[in-house]
């Protein structure tokens, strides 16, 4: 596959550069893992309160 | 009086008792039901099948991986390419794991002689740890130097590093590519068969709850607990 | 049911489901998910890549930290680097570490046995061809009793000891150890030092052709996939440590949780991590041992929370089942299943 050329397979964001840090008393985290921390526990909330598809055949459908 | 019906003799062969506990405790309509209880009503049901997903994309990376030797992706785009898809696969199998996890816990999911769903998902979750340390260590770059003699130090204190070398590439690189996968794959197989068997754990309820806490205090959860007796 | 089973297994009144079903396709979403998750791969994969710095050498670390690498040379020499000190697996020149009674460090025994003396100085030396001096200081050095040897190694390490903590506290390091920048040769003034000084200069040359790596790693037999000879030596000095800083992926920069450069690393080591920043385990020697076991026994807790007093009990007390199950309880209670 040499057309897949590294051009074409390099990031679109460079992330090699080191890494910002969060700090708050002695918790030093890197920002990146912060993101992630913080996403997973958006994603929970929004998995609690959003509406899942089916309703309907749950209402009436079913055995 | 009529006579007591005869007891069916056990079968002697060791096939045919397998198969029947196998059918008993999973027949097909239970293996791979095609409905679910209507309170299957939540996004946060998602996240189980999108860990057993992850791993998927996780084995067959992983595969590609070791299909061309663990030096490829270094010196080729296409390499590197397949290794940061097995990284993100990673990162985002433990995202979905742990917020399936925490809608375990928050469900109480043990509930109704589910205790050994949970002890197996725990138990996955523990030796994904090692599993991802492995591969660390088996990159064979500047972070795999940095967390092998980093990693040594908590090993070592415990006794562990004496049998299993973060060091020693070639079995951190075996541990890696088959026996941890293969204890992973084994546990997500007894934990999915688990569930199963079991079924997905019922909501709490309430109507039942209020009745026995009315009976025995009087001034426990009074209100709220009236409100939630509704009909249909 | 005695008390402690009655404590383990409590009241639980949740019936099997009676109620009624719904169709829900469940290879469709498995295949949905997979391709969900797949596309979320390849995408972060175009969109930020992975991350992949190059392994250090002992070739560029003598070649770019001189000084640091033969002031870790003679510690190994000497027996007081951490490798030589370390104990089990690697010697025996140490207990290791302990909780209280517990020393699993010490039980388990020496596995991986390393002299490194011999494993990392004399021996890489002993396969430097043509160099008649270089092997008569060997011969010298392993003639000499313990004592004259011990005597040795102290006098050329403390000008080198000097040197390393000056550097440390950004003062003037002492005239005593020189540095040629166009050679990259170092010179150690130090009386009644016998060969060390010829040792250590034969080693570094070898570290600088790649010699060493060679060595270190190929010294058992040709096929080798154990690193930890190389690894431990390159630990022992202060190339490794230096570039982990640069990437904050030092202890006291909760660096176990983190990757090289701005990528997200391991997240879920997070309690692991923490307990390293906080007393009595900061300050503490046996802090790997402790920490170790205060996540095993979280590790078990973990795994029997549903049999855990209090922990087991709390999701009915903060309900966030109600969102969960928003919909089946505005239902009601479930009518009978249709026939």
């Amino acid at each position: 596959m040499n057309f897949l050329g590294s051009s074409v397979l390099g990031a679109v964001f460079n992330l090699n550069h080191p890494a910002h840090t969060v700090d708050w008393s002695f918790i030093h985290m890197a920002v990146a893992n912060v993101v992630v921390i913080v996403l997973m526990l958006v994603v929970f909330v929004l998995a609690l309160l959003l509406p899942f598809p089916g309703a309907a055949h749950r209402r009436g459908g079913g055995s | 009086m009529s006579a007591a019906p005869p007891k069916p003799q056990r079968p002697s062969s060791w096939t045919v008792r397998v198969r029947e506990a196998g059918v008993a405790a999973l027949p097909p309509e239970k293996l791979l039901p095609d409905g679910q209880p209507t309170y299957v009503a939540s996004w946060i049901y998602v996240f189980g099948v999108a860990t057993i997903a992850s791993l998927v994309v996780i084995l067959i990376s992983g595969s590609i991986l070791a299909l061309k030797g663990p030096a490829w992706w270094h010196y080729t785009g296409v390499g590197h390419f397949f290794n940061s898809i097995h990284m993100w696969a990673v990162e985002l199998f433990f995202f979905v794991m742990v917020v399936h996890l925490w809608g375990k816990y928050w469900m109480a999911a043990w509930r109704g002689g589910r205790a050994r769903v949970w002890m197996t998902g725990a138990v996955t979750f523990l030796i994904a740890i090692p599993t991802a340390l492995t591969g660390y260590v088996s990159q064979q770059n500047f972070d795999a130097q940095w967390i092998s003699t980093q990693a040594k130090d908590g090993l070592n204190s415990v006794g562990v590093g004496a049998f299993f070398n973060v060091t020693n590439f070639g079995q951190m690189y075996s541990y890696h590519v088959w026996l941890l996968p293969l204890a992973i794959v084994g546990l997500v197989a007894a934990h999915v068969l688990l569930v199963r068997n079991h079924g997905v754990v019922p909501p709490f309820d309430l109507d039942k709850r209020a009745a026995a806490l009315s009976a025995a205090k009087p001034d426990a959860d009074g209100p709220a607990a009236a409100s939630t007796g509704g009909q249909s | 049911m005695s008390r402690l089973g009655g404590l383990l297994h409590p009241k639980d009144n949740t019936q099997p489901w009676k109620g009624r079903y719904a169709p829900y396709d469940l290879v469709k979403e498995a295949s949905i998910a997979v391709g969900v998750i797949a596309l979320l791969a390849v995408v972060l994969s175009v969109l930020f890549s992975s991350p992949d710095d190059k392994p250090s050498t002992i070739a560029q670390w003598s070649r770019d930290l001189p000084v640091n690498f033969v002031a870790a040379a003679a510690k190994q020499l000497d027996g007081t680097s951490g490798t030589a000190e370390y104990g089990p697996p690697y010697n025996h020149n140490s207990k290791g570490v302990n909780a209280w009674f517990l020393r699993p460090q010490k039980w388990l025994g020496v596995s991986h046995p390393i002299n490194t003396a011999n494993d990392f100085v004399i021996d890489p030396l002993k396969t430097v061809p043509d160099n008649p001096t270089l092997q008569s200081a060997i011969a010298q050095y392993q003639a000499a009793p313990e004592a004259t040897q011990k005597a040795w190694g102290e006098a050329y390490a403390k000008p080198l000891e000097e040197y390393e903590t000056a550097l440390e506290e950004k003062k003037t390091p002492p005239k005593t150890v020189a540095l040629d920048s166009t050679t990259g040769a170092v010179t150690v003034q130090a009386s009644g030092a016998g060969p060390v000084p010829t040792l250590m200069t034969g080693l570094l040359d070898l570290a600088k052709s790649g010699g060493l790596d060679g060595s270190l790693l190929t010294s058992e037999q040709f096929f080798q996939t154990d690193y930890t000879k190389p690894l431990l030596f390159m630990a022992d000095g202060g190339l490794l440590a230096e570039r982990a800083e640069g990437q904050h992926l030092l202890g006291e920069q909760w660096g176990m949780m983190n990757e090289t450069g701005s990528y997200p690393g391991q997240a879920w080591l997070w309690l692991y991590s923490l307990w390293y920043q906080v007393e009595p385990f900061k300050e503490s020697a046996n802090a790997d041992i402790l920490v170790m076991l205060m996540m095993s026994v979280l590790s078990l807790a973990f795994i029997c929370v549903p049999f855990i007093p209090g922990v087991r009990g709390l999701p009915r007390k903060i309900p966030i089942y109600r969102l969960i199950w928003k919909e089946h309880y505005a239902a009601g209670s479930p009518p009978p299943p249709k026939a």
